[in-house]
């Protein structure tokens, strides 16, 4: 999105690039050098693939002069499948997320959110790690995270973290991470059992290469009777992180899904999201279809 | 076996093929500064003062302001209105106060941000409405640019004899053309003192005369060469004008080369869109579907100049009766000021925004009489010696009919429709699908007089070396101009399409064959060629007999031919083809010398949880004389629906007090490879005596079609009418939850 | 600062600012003018290159990223003499109009082809999803795409091989043609 503050302002500096000219980069070859050169380097921004942050200094937007390149970090490449989940390396690219057999297999939705990012151009380039800690509300792979319950695992010269991921996000663009504090790994367990139903929704502006209005993932387990066991469900770019549905979903749990509880299931859902008009989208548009989502997806249509 | 109506390959084609291409950002240039533009920010008010940071290094920069150009401070165009840089006033905050030329780009841009201007700001106007009741006036004495005024027949007898009235308000929004390139320039002193010109371009020689007086230099000075323009679709009509200028303005201070090239944002927040319009229809009509009367309103947003918007409202209200004989029509037009930056061509040049209402409006009033909407059109449809609405009577060549007819039987037009309905029905489906269809007509050439008045001249030069070469100031774009004039050039000669070459447009080296737009690249300059070709064609049977058929016999008849002169040019000029009149003050008569048709059957479908619009299939038929290039004639019809559908449907300009919002392609959103439906086209050939080889203009035509379907399909799909474009999920989402939120 | 990596199979260097945008480098430092820049948010897809084999914005990646890695640009697919069949397919579809998008267009396909890509309508279509054109409504490109998949080959020995296998071929011939010819590319400029 353009920024407001600079409606006029832009016109002035229409053309203004981020000048490379004696930009400092950090180049560490392995994550303790990563670490170590970060925390010497606070000031510094780290850099993996490049596609959020590369807009933000081509337009101009950035004001760090040192970046702290990390894509010579082989350690922090590569998904690794264990009995019960992916450790997910930070820059691990979408495109290889989206394609990774056991990704596909016990965590489709991830493997959907992964592939309806951008194009395929950024998909190969853009890393989860990048992603999460640009906390854009618009992450297409955050509801999915939230789902999944996955975990974010940091590193720092004051040792490791491990945060629940809707606890890393603090607002637009801002994250829980502190100052010298990388993510070393992101892991997302198995759901133990296969979900009755479950669904990825990303709703943008055309069929390709689109930020999302609105984008949601739902997981949903019944038992006897049509008795809800568990809904987990999350929406991005609804409010300034990507949200769990908590009033939808304590709401539903342990009731029998009928007509009138998904009603009042949706009705729930303003409690919940706070999306908002941009240029992007409208407030009521946002609402309605989120809503028509969960609707859809209660209803089991 | 001729070149004409084969799909000849691209003359340029290997080239683009492998990025050899040169376009002007490709170009180094031996001590080359970048030139920078400081733009007001403000859409209306006063300069006051503009200082310039003490502690910055100035001396390394070259600075212009209005102050220092040499010859005259306008941008030659119809009006001379605008200023090359802002001297006081200010009217539109995209306007140039200040250029900077300095070798590194970043370092001019630096330049720029130690540049304090103080303004003194006015209230702005910014719609047509409070231009119109003159909340400021921006130009004396009404704030109208131009006012079209057309009257045939007698509407209040027309009104009388109707049995129902359909009322309709329409409303358009910018489009911005988004060609791939962004607009750029370079300029440069050569050694005896002329300057050159050379970038991305539609019209050399608008840049030429725009030179001329900014510069205050004699033709012979100015030299104007086109680079490979990466897409123009009219947005490189009239602002490289003011582009050259800037260039030309900083070399000519710093005598050194310059370059300016815009990146997205500069490009999109500050050259021209397509004019927004308010467009108001009160139709009459008999309950057997006869049109008896049309009054109609077209008010198109000028912006801040009048650069284009006399001939693009001219051209948008004479369409904008549609492609329909009533014997009563009124139409009312005006193009008004507002503080924005100027609006200007975009194919179509007007009609998208005239032809959406008339067709939209067309489906309202079938609906109001329980009429099939394609029925509605047969009725009144244009045929052979029916007058348009400013008295033109068609005579040949009239495809309305045939398109209209073609498009419905190959698109099945009323099955679809059928199944469409039947579809909705079941309320389990996920979607609501509905057809659309539209039609449209669109005069190939200047308007009016205009072909008369520019009286452009192109041909062809038999070389030295036995070359032929086309001469011309169309420039290929992308639409094929190039391969196409060598096509006919080829036929009219005689001779294989692999001996012609095309002379790249440079006002040293080619004459005045006007701008390329208007659709009159190949019905009209490519007449030109014809014409001139068949000349040399003449001369050299009358010196050698037949053309020869084999290389090796050419070169030696063309050597023979040309002893002792070096080489031989013909240039034809143009001829008014008989019985055409127009008269230009009652804007009645034959507005253009032929106008090419267009259907197009859209059909779609919308998501009922999210309201996203997919477009499952389009089938258009359009009748455009001859296709000289069958291959590109597609092309150019398949690229055109592509932006159609696009302006229908999802590209949104948002402006806050005259300033683009989103100026990128992040989020003005122009149709992807997934989002372009798959399209059957079917071209009609009804040949006009007066075009090269039986050929009318397409260029724009296409663009008039989707936007009207599109939204009449939407009507189906989802019971709800949409006036305004763009119809995005949003607005389908407003109109379905009216009740709720 | 000194950077090496591989630009169509020749190992160049680049020395200066980290930062600068591949795009950047390889116009301006390395000739090679091919890769174009069409909106510098990585949303029009023109800048696309090939890196390690993979589709990607050059305009979104800093050259430091290159280090060590191999970039193919238009300029190593063909030569206008001696089109590969991609190319080849986009002259006789009308595939090409402005040319603006064509290198990356082109490159987008020849990725998802040699990749082995499927071939059918919608997958040739997401393939290219990251490369906008406004001049041909996608249609011809798609069709040129698809007739280049297509397009049965023989070798010499008379037997068919796969497109995969095919375009890989096409691109050594021509990278060896090219690598000869690159250093007049380069040093050509100047003067309109």
């Amino acid at each position: 999105m353009f920024p407001k503050e600079h409606s006029l302002r832009f016109a002035q500096l229409g053309g203004m690039r981020g000048d490379p000219f004696g930009m400092k980069v950090l180049r560490p070859a392995g994550p303790a050098e990563a670490v170590r050169l970060y925390s010497q380097n606070p000031e510094a921004l780290p850099l993996a693939g490049g596609t959020d942050l590369m807009v933000a200094w081509n337009s101009g937007r950035l004001n760090s002069r040192t970046m702290l390149d990390l894509s010579r970090l082989k350690e922090w490449r590569g998904i690794e499948a264990t009995q019960d989940g992916v450790r997910i390396g930070p820059l691990a690219t979408h495109c290889e997320i989206e394609s990774h057999p056991a990704i596909l297999k016990r965590l489709p939705l991830l493997a959907e959110a992964c592939s309806s990012v951008g194009a395929v151009q950024i998909r190969h380039r853009g890393t989860i790690g990048g992603n999460i800690a640009n906390a854009s509300p618009a992450g297409d792979s955050f509801p999915a995270l939230a789902v999944y319950e996955a975990f974010v695992h940091t590193v720092s010269q004051e040792g490791r973290r491990s945060l629940p991921i809707l606890e890393l996000f603090a607002g637009v663009k801002k994250t829980a991470l502190k100052p010298g504090e990388l993510i070393e790994r992101i892991d997302v367990r198995f759901p133990a059992e296969p979900p009755d139903r479950q669904v990825l929704r990303k709703v943008g502006s055309r069929q390709a290469q689109t930020l999302s209005k609105t984008v949601g993932a739902g997981l949903l387990w019944l038992g006897r009777g049509g008795v809800v066991l568990e809904l987990r469900f999350a929406f991005g770019s609804v409010a300034p992180t990507v949200k769990r549905l908590k009033a939808v979903e304590a709401a539903v749990n342990g009731r029998k899904l009928t007509a009138e509880l998904i009603e009042r299931a949706c009705a729930l859902l303003a409690e919940d999201i706070s999306p908002i008009d941009d240029i992007r989208s409208t407030r009521q548009y946002r609402m309605v279809v989120s809503r028509n989502i969960l609707r859809a997806f209660l209803a089991g249509a | 076996m001729g070149a004409v109506g084969t799909n000849a390959i691209r003359l340029e084609g290997a080239e683009k093929l492998c990025g050899r291409t040169k376009f002007i950002d490709d170009y180094t240039f031996e001590d080359c500064l970048y030139g920078v533009t400081l733009r007001a920010a403000i859409p209306y008010g006063r300069v006051k003062r503009i200082s310039l940071d003490p502690n910055f290094p100035w001396d390394e920069c070259t600075v212009v302001t209005a102050k220092d150009i040499p010859g005259k401070n306008f941008i030659a165009a119809i009006e001379n209105d605008q200023p090359a840089l802002v001297e006081e006033n200010v009217l539109h905050p995209m306007q140039a106060l200040l250029l900077v030329a300095h070798p590194s780009r970043q370092k001019a841009y630096e330049a720029l941000g130690r540049i304090e201007v103080e303004y003194e700001e006015l209230e702005p106007v910014l719609t047509i409405e409070d231009s119109l009741a003159l909340k400021a006036v921006l130009r004396e004495p009404d704030n109208v640019f131009k006012d079209v005024r057309i009257d045939k027949g007698d509407i209040t007898s027309g009104f009388a004899a109707a049995d129902v009235v359909v009322e309709g308000e329409y409303r358009l929004p910018h489009q911005e053309q988004a060609y791939i390139e962004p607009n750029g320039m370079a300029a440069w002193l050569e050694k005896d003192g002329a300057l050159i010109a050379a970038g991305s371009m539609q019209c050399p020689y608008y840049v030429h005369k725009a030179l001329l007086h900014v510069l205050g230099l004699p033709a012979e000075k100015v030299r104007v060469i086109q680079a490979a323009t990466g897409g123009a679709f009219g947005g490189k009509e009239d602002y490289p004008s003011m582009l050259a200028a800037h260039a030309a303005l900083l070399a000519w201070k710093s005598k050194r080369p310059v370059k300016v090239i815009y990146d997205r944002l500069e490009d999109m927040a500050s050259t021209t869109k397509r004019h927004p319009a308010l467009i108001r229809h009160r139709t009459g009509v008999t309950r057997d579907g006869r049109l008896s009367a049309q009054d109609i309103e077209v008010l198109f947003d000028g912006g801040a100049y009048s650069t284009m918007s006399p001939v693009v409202l001219t051209r948008g209200a004479i369409h904008a009766s549609g492609a329909y004989a009533c014997p009563n029509v009124r139409i009312r037009a005006k193009a008004v000021a507002t503080n924005s930056p100027p609006n200007g061509a975009f194919r179509g040049f007007g009609v998208p925004q005239t032809m959406f209402a008339a067709e939209l409006h067309m489906d309202r009033i079938a609906e109001a009489l329980r009429m099939d909407p394609l029925e509605l059109r047969r009725r009144n449809v244009l045929k052979e010696g029916s007058s348009t609405a400013t008295g033109q009577v068609l005579r040949r060549s009239v495809g309305a009919c045939d398109v209209l007819e073609a498009c419905a039987k190959k698109g099945r037009y009323a099955k679809k429709v059928k199944e469409c309905a039947a579809w909705n029905r079941k309320a389990k489906n996920a979607t609501w699908r509905g057809a659309g269809l539209a039609l449209a007509y669109h005069g190939g050439g200047f308007t009016g007089g205009g072909e008369d008045f520019y009286a452009s001249r192109a041909g062809v030069a038999l070389e030295a070396d036995g070359a032929i070469r086309v001469l011309s100031a169309s420039t290929e774009m992308g639409q094929g101009a190039s391969t196409v004039f060598a096509q006919i050039a080829a036929d009219a000669l005689g001779v294989p399409f692999g001996w012609v070459s095309v002379q790249t447009p440079d006002t040293a080296k080619v004459p005045n064959s006007g701008p390329t737009v208007a659709s009159r690249t190949t019905m009209i300059v490519g007449r030109l060629v014809e014409r001139a070709a068949r000349r040399l064609k003449a001369e050299l049977e009358e010196a050698s007999g037949r053309i020869p058929k084999t290389r090796p016999l050419w070169l030696k008849a063309a050597r023979k031919f040309l002893a002792g002169r070096g080489r031989r040019e013909i240039i034809s000029q143009y001829e008014r083809p008989p019985g055409i009149h127009w008269d230009d003050k009652a804007c009645r008569g034959d507005a253009y010398g032929a106008f090419a048709y267009a259907a197009a059957l859209v059909e779609l479908e919308v998501d009922k949880t999210t309201y996203e619009v997919r477009v499952r299939k389009v089938v258009t038929a359009h009748e455009i004389g001859r296709a000289v290039h069958p291959l590109f004639a597609e092309g150019q019809i398949i690229g055109g629906i592509a932006q159609g559908l696009g302006y229908a449907l999802c590209e949104n300009a948002v402006y806050k007090r005259g300033v683009m919002q989103n100026p990128h392609f992040t989020d003005y959103i122009i149709p992807t490879a997934l989002d372009v439906p798959p399209m059957e086209v079917l071209i009609l050939e009804k040949p006009y005596d007066y075009g090269a080889f039986g050929s009318k203009g397409l260029g724009e035509l296409p663009m008039d079609v989707p936007a009207p379907a599109a939204a009449a399909a939407l009507r189906q799909a989802t019971g709800k009418w949409f006036f305004d474009l763009p119809i995005l999920p949003e607005k389908i989402c407003k109109a379905l939850h009216e009740d709720h939120i | 600062m000194k950077i090496i990596f591989k630009v169509n199979l020749q190992e160049r260097t680049y020395d200066g600012d980290p930062f600068k945008r591949l795009l950047d480098v390889l116009r301006e430092d390395f000739g090679l003018t091919g890769t174009k820049e069409g909106c510098g948010e990585g949303e029009c897809g023109a800048c696309t290159i090939l890196l390690d084999g993979q589709p990607v914005n050059s305009c979104l990646i800093p050259v430091c990223q290159a280090e060590g890695r191999g970039v193919e640009t238009v300029e190593s697919l063909g030569l206008p003499e001696k089109l590969s069949s991609l190319q080849k397919a986009f002259l006789e579809e009308g595939g090409a109009q402005c040319g603006l998008c064509t290198p990356g267009m082109l490159l987008s396909a020849a990725a998802h082809l040699r990749s082995g890509g499927r071939t059918d309508e919608r997958s040739i279509r997401q393939a290219i999803g990251g490369n906008l054109c406004r001049c041909t409504g996608y249609q011809h490109i798609v069709k040129s795409i698809r007739k280049a998949a297509k397009k049965p080959r023989r070798t010499k020995s008379g037997v068919c091989i796969s497109v995969k296998q095919m375009l890989k071929r096409d691109r050594k011939q021509i990278l060896k043609e090219c690598s000869q010819k690159s250093t007049r590319c380069a040093s050509r400029s100047s003067a309109v």
